[in-house]
């Protein structure tokens, strides 16, 4: 097995992009983490692009090909999908291809456009995340579903809708020096708490916004690193993926999100590390009460302590444990197919000492991120270490 | 066995207006309709709905039809205020995930009432299980009713 490195990392501004079309987007963030990787395109053996919805969004399926085309790159190229977490599915494939020395060069990454439907189409196409027979046909709409664990959690474990509005102002402050972030600007904690009811107990700022936007990474072996002199400090050492059933009444916990147990269980035994190794983490924030599922699935939190852990300053930008000091999915957004490459992009940024909040971790050397798919029937653990 | 079902639903499928994906789904709504609401119950006691060619939990194939309990339990609710497209006119409504023994069944609480108002929920409330419709399109879907006590 060889040490998988990112030589390079690209991301576009994540916001509304109704006008641009995908091609546009995955062109722009490939051309960036080309341009931060310094590795040639035509070395470039495989492709791995994720996308949830962009049959419904540009009626344009197949679109691996065509973005290998906008990347510039002639590979075998593959479209994942795992809803939200298709991105951390094709950096995952990515990564298992290098370890495994199939490939010393891979390109991975993913994007997402939503602004161009109307916000009740977006509603729609998301909602097919969801079991469609069992739970979308009973009215179980996005957020519905995780208000449905944010009440199943409360009652299990205690805690409240001000604890989630902690963790939605700790985002918005996190988001302001992103220059890729969609909401740089700061939402306090009672102006949580006031706005309108989305699905109760989940409000407005609960939620992550509709966003356009694309990831994308250059990942290479140690040998090529090596043999081209990169720069590509951060390695990828561990990855893991968890699987629960569809359906969220299916399943055992309803307060809790196994398939992310699973997945940074396995991704913490790849790489060798515990959760007490952690340092700085990324998590799958679209809901507020998804970055406490989160937070207790990587074993950061015991269950039921999660909730308090913004409130109490624990995962603030200078707490212990900084937890998505990009904004998260929260305040920088989430073009759901591009998410997962992008809470990688954005580790990878935190850990080089490149990151507008890097100074927050100077000192950090492990790095997780955790990427969910639907109500966590998938889920996608990744752990970063700088290299030594 | 579900498959007996499927096998005799082939037979009528010319007169059956829903789509083939949902041939299994909308017999079970028939069934609840009717007050013979059931699951798909294994030999390890777990519980699902159709279609279902084995136990999700444990892979068995010998699937027998069980009554669902007559009433069950939310385990949990949320009241909905942002509704998609097909739900537009039945908003805000109150969704709850219920325990009827060893199955779980997602549905939209309702009081009998006025359908314009989400009634009061919590968890832990005991409901029955009923069929409704939606007020957005006059599709059918699962409606608990309160049953009184907790």
């Amino acid at each position: 097995m060889t040490e998988v490195r990112v030589a390079g990392v690209g991301l576009t501004p994540f916001g509304r992009h109704p006008e641009r079309t995908g091609r546009d987007l995955f062109g722009e963030a490939a051309l960036r983490a080309f341009e931060d990787a310094a590795v040639d395109r035509a070395d470039v053996e495989e492709l791995n692009y994720g996308n949830f919805m962009g049959a419904l969004a540009e009626h344009q399926g197949h679109q691996a090909p065509l973005m290998a085309e906008a990347a510039g790159v002639r590979c075998p190229a593959t479209r994942y999908e795992s809803a939200c977490a298709s991105a951390g599915v094709a950096v995952r494939e990515a990564v298992r291809t290098v370890a495994a020395g199939d490939a010393d060069v891979v390109l991975a990454g993913g994007m997402e456009r939503m602004t161009n439907l109307p916000t009740d189409e977006v509603t729609e196409g998301l909602a097919i995340a969801a079991d469609d027979l069992y739970e979308v046909r009973a009215g179980v709409t996005f957020p519905g579903a995780y208000a449905l664990m944010a009440n199943a959690y409360f009652d299990a474990y205690g805690g409240s809708r001000e604890d989630l509005a902690h963790i939605a102002s700790k985002n918005h402050e996190n988001a302001l020096p992103n220059e890729y972030a969609q909401y740089r600007r700061e939402v306090s904690v009672a102006e949580a708490m006031d706005a309108p009811p989305v699905a109760e107990p989940l409000h407005l700022y609960d939620a992550c916004p509709i966003t356009d936007g694309a990831s994308a990474l250059v990942l290479v072996s140690e040998e090529y690193a090596a043999e081209h002199d990169l720069d590509a400090s951060v390695a990828v050492t561990g990855t893991g993926q968890g699987t629960d059933r569809m359906a969220l009444g299916d399943r055992e916990h309803l307060a809790r999100t196994p398939a992310a147990d699973d997945a940074a269980d396995a991704a913490y035994a790849d790489a060798g590390v515990e959760a007490a190794d952690v340092d700085v983490a990324e998590v799958h924030d679209c809901f507020t009460i998804a970055e406490v599922l989160a937070l207790e699935s990587l074993g950061l939190f015991e269950p039921g302590e999660g909730i308090s852990a913004a409130r109490e300053g624990l995962t603030t930008a200078d707490g212990d444990l900084p937890v998505n000091l990009s904004g998260g999915l929260k305040a920088k957004g989430h073009p759901v197919g591009a998410t997962g490459g992008s809470q990688i992009a954005e580790l990878t940024r935190l850990l080089r000492g490149d990151h507008p909040n890097s100074e927050h971790v100077p000192e950090a050397e492990v790095g997780v991120a955790h990427n969910a798919g639907g109500t966590v029937a998938s889920a996608v653990v990744h752990v970063l270490e700088v290299a030594g | 066995m579900s498959d007996d079902g499927a096998d005799a639903a082939d037979e009528t499928d010319e007169t059956d207006a829903a789509p083939p994906t949902d041939r299994h789904y909308a017999e079970w709504l028939d069934a609840l309709a009717d007050g013979d609401g059931f699951a798909l119950v294994c030999p390890e006691g777990h519980g699902s709905l159709p279609p279902r060619r084995v136990c999700p939990e444990c892979g068995a194939a010998d699937l027998s039809r069980e009554p669902l309990d007559e009433t069950g339990t939310v385990a949990t609710y949320s009241v909905v205020h942002v509704p998609s497209p097909r739900f537009a006119d039945d908003a805000p409504y109150a969704t709850a995930v219920a325990d009827f023994g060893p199955t779980r069944l997602t549905g939209i609480v309702r009081d009998g009432g006025a359908d314009d108002e989400a009634p009061e929920v919590e968890i832990g409330d005991t409901i029955a299980v009923d069929v409704g419709e939606r007020a957005t399109d006059g599709e059918r879907l699962v409606v608990f009713r309160p049953a009184g006590g907790r």
